[in-house]
């Protein structure tokens, strides 16, 4: 046996797990349930095939279907920007000269360390109209603040509140951003008699475009995973107000046991967050710098 | 990029605010900022040690209190500090008719006064009521969830290090034909969302019988996950090939190269994903949603939402009971803080 073909199979022996994992709990699946979203399924009885039937219905006739993305991408789009924009101030903040730096950086991380039921019932009791703190902080202010949770109005707005609460996360990796931008471009920079916003517009944020740009793309994937907290604090109300996708397509699944149109809806979910992907990987030709690349 | 960056340490790069002005309005606004940020946290704390009733309080009291009372004529009375003549006297309420009660000297029950309830203010003294945990951890079976919860994350986190680090080191050391291909394939997966798998791996599972065990959640574990993968075999890229080649002068074989030179070289970066994965399995509440039945298997997140159902008018249970699923992963947080930070800027900074 030649030392290439001993290196080759070692290799495949390697990463075997990862192969038959891979087969067995992604690929596999992903082609059963493109085959299950064109049937009728119950988990009891056979499956029937539909052929397009569940998308038609879906895009025809399902309003819950349309009400869910409306949901999702109102989330999306307010909520993501939001947490991007703060967790960049927070982390230029956290960057500068001052006292008890790392007493604040760990103050900011820390709420993305909990997450989960006990963030999502500590939440639900903060927004209590009566006595939750929310309203009770917002009245120092003079306003009386709405039900939150049980408002159709505020509910969603409440939860796109406490996502800011976890922007330490992506702050954290902004801060990593910034320690690398090397020190030699702001001292070019002053030389050129720049100032401190002049650096900022133009040596750290392109320098932190990349960072920025990764940050968008997980945080409006992981808008169509959003689930442990509409399920817990409001079950996707009042009146569907905070009917996440992945909401309805969990309650599709496991609680109508409609796995032909639940698989139907996954494989929508990944057409969309496929296409968003890959429009916001084009659009970054126009705002994303990566050093060492050619500017077109 | 991989660099360490040390939360004590203060690394001024970036954007510069020299002036002391600047730096005096910063920490303003991150004070202001961190009493935000702190407050859902420290009324949770404080809710779980208050007694029944205080909790829905208005405006928040911080520092759980008692109202002190004494028995006068079979009765729970509340003391008030309230002023006589212009004299204040620790006097018991008796009765309340309209806005005048009836107060009374419990040391003298003869000594009586009509006076304006409004005028006095009840008193409190601080008491902390630490039997809140036991009632909340016992009203439901909380030992067993903490139990499954428990094996959940030792089982996954032990099934994830092993796997990912014999595919990493699989994906970092060795030349195949196709294998370049595969890693494409593999980070492609960090981006597919799960729902697209999810139902087929539900009915797999569920004709395996192993719906309402542990098993649907733990045995994915052992075969490797995209994104861990991905983490471990950069780290390993950056270990010298020099150190392969000197164990394998010394009669190593591959394992033996895994053994002796990688794993000891990769452990932050192993440390990293044992972390960010025990915490990741101990508050993951979807997986056992679907998987797990009967209330002996339930897990700490999913008992924790059939409490919030039931006692949801006990405050302080509730509140008690959240703060001990949250405590595990803010000490891990605390004892392991480096790392958090460390492993971030492995897997963050990708450029």
């Amino acid at each position: 046996m030649t030392l290439g073909r001993r290196e080759a199979i070692w290799a495949y022996v390697l990463i075997s797990p990862w192969i038959i994992g891979f087969i067995v709990f992604t690929a596999g699946p992903m082609i059963a349930s493109l085959i299950l979203s064109m049937t009728n399924y119950d988990v009891v009885n056979a499956p029937v095939f539909l052929g397009a039937s569940n998308y038609v219905k879906m895009f025809t006739q399902d309003r819950q279907f349309w009400h869910s993305l409306r949901v999702t991408l109102t989330y999306a789009v307010v909520a993501v920007p939001l947490g991007l924009l703060f967790g960049f101030m927070l982390a230029l903040m956290l960057n500068a000269k001052i006292p008890a730096v790392s007493v604040w950086r760990t103050v900011y991380y820390m709420p993305s360390v909990v997450s989960g039921v006990a963030v999502a019932i500590l939440w639900s009791t903060l927004f209590n109209a009566r006595f939750g703190i929310v309203n009770w902080i917002l009245s120092w202010f003079g306003i009386k603040g709405p039900a939150w949770l049980s408002s159709p109005d505020w509910a969603l707005p409440a939860l796109i509140i406490m996502s800011l609460w976890g922007v330490g996360g992506g702050m954290i990796i902004y801060l990593a951003g910034l320690q690398g931008i090397p020190t030699t471009l702001y001292d070019a920079a002053k030389v050129d008699g720049a100032n401190s916003w002049h650096q900022l517009r133009h040596v750290t944020l392109p320098m932190m475009t990349p960072i920025i740009f990764y940050n968008l793309v997980m945080g409006v994937i992981g808008t169509f995973q959003y689930f442990t907290n509409a399920y817990v604090m409001t079950r996707g109300g009042p009146v569907e107000a905070t009917l996440f996708y992945n909401l309805y397509l969990y309650f599709n699944a496991f609680n109508y046991m409609k796995m032909g149109y639940a698989s139907a809806l996954a494989w929508v979910l990944f057409v969309i967050v496929l296409l968003l992907t890959l429009l916001i990987f084009r659009s970054s030709a126009a705002w994303v710098y990566y050093e060492g690349s050619l500017k077109r | 990029m991989r660099q360490t960056l040390v939360l004590g340490r203060v690394n001024l790069r970036g954007v510069k605010f020299q002036s002391i002005l600047g730096r005096t309005i910063i920490t303003l606004l991150l004070a202001a900022g961190a009493v935000l940020v702190l407050m859902p946290l420290a009324w949770m704390l404080s809710t779980s040690l208050k007694p029944e009733g205080a909790a829905g309080q208005m405006p928040p009291q911080w520092i759980p209190m008692d109202q002190i009372t004494v028995q006068i004529e079979g009765r729970d009375c509340y003391i008030y500090d309230i002023p006589v003549d212009g004299v204040v006297r620790r006097l018991a309420l008796l009765q309340k008719k309209g806005a005048t009660g009836t107060f009374v000297n419990p040391d003298n029950l003869e000594e009586r006064y009509q006076l304006p309830v409004d005028t006095g203010k009840r008193v409190s003294v601080v008491k902390l009521h630490w039997e809140n945990y036991p009632n909340a951890l016992t009203s439901v079976p909380f030992g067993r969830y903490a139990l499954n919860s428990l094996r959940l994350v030792v089982i996954t986190t032990i099934g994830v290090l092993v796997s990912c680090t014999l595919v990493a080191y699989g994906f970092a050391r060795f030349r195949a034909k196709g294998l370049g291909v595969l890693f494409i394939i593999l980070l492609c997966t960090i981006m597919l969302p799960p729902q697209v798998t999810l139902i087929p791996t539900f009915i797999l599972f569920q004709k395996l019988k192993w719906y309402d065990t542990l098993l649907p959640l733990t045995v994915p574990a052992f075969f490797g996950n995209a994104w861990d993968i991905f983490l471990l075999r950069q780290y390993m890229m950056t270990i010298p090939l020099e150190l392969d080649d000197a164990a394998r002068i010394d009669g190593c074989g591959p394992l033996g190269i895994l053994w002796h030179v990688i794993v000891p070289q990769t452990m932050p970066a192993l440390a990293t994903v044992a972390i960010f994965h025990s915490l990741w399995s101990w508050n993951d509440f979807f997986g056992p949603l679907i998987y797990l039945k009967s209330q002996s298997n339930w897990t700490v997140a999913l008992g924790l939402q059939s409490f919030n159902a039931l006692y949801s008018r006990k405050l302080q249970l509730l509140m008690a009971a959240s703060t001990v699923m949250m405590l595990p992963c803010i000490l891990i947080f605390f004892s392991a803080q480096r790392l958090f930070i460390q492993g971030i800027v492995i897997s963050g900074v990708k450029g």
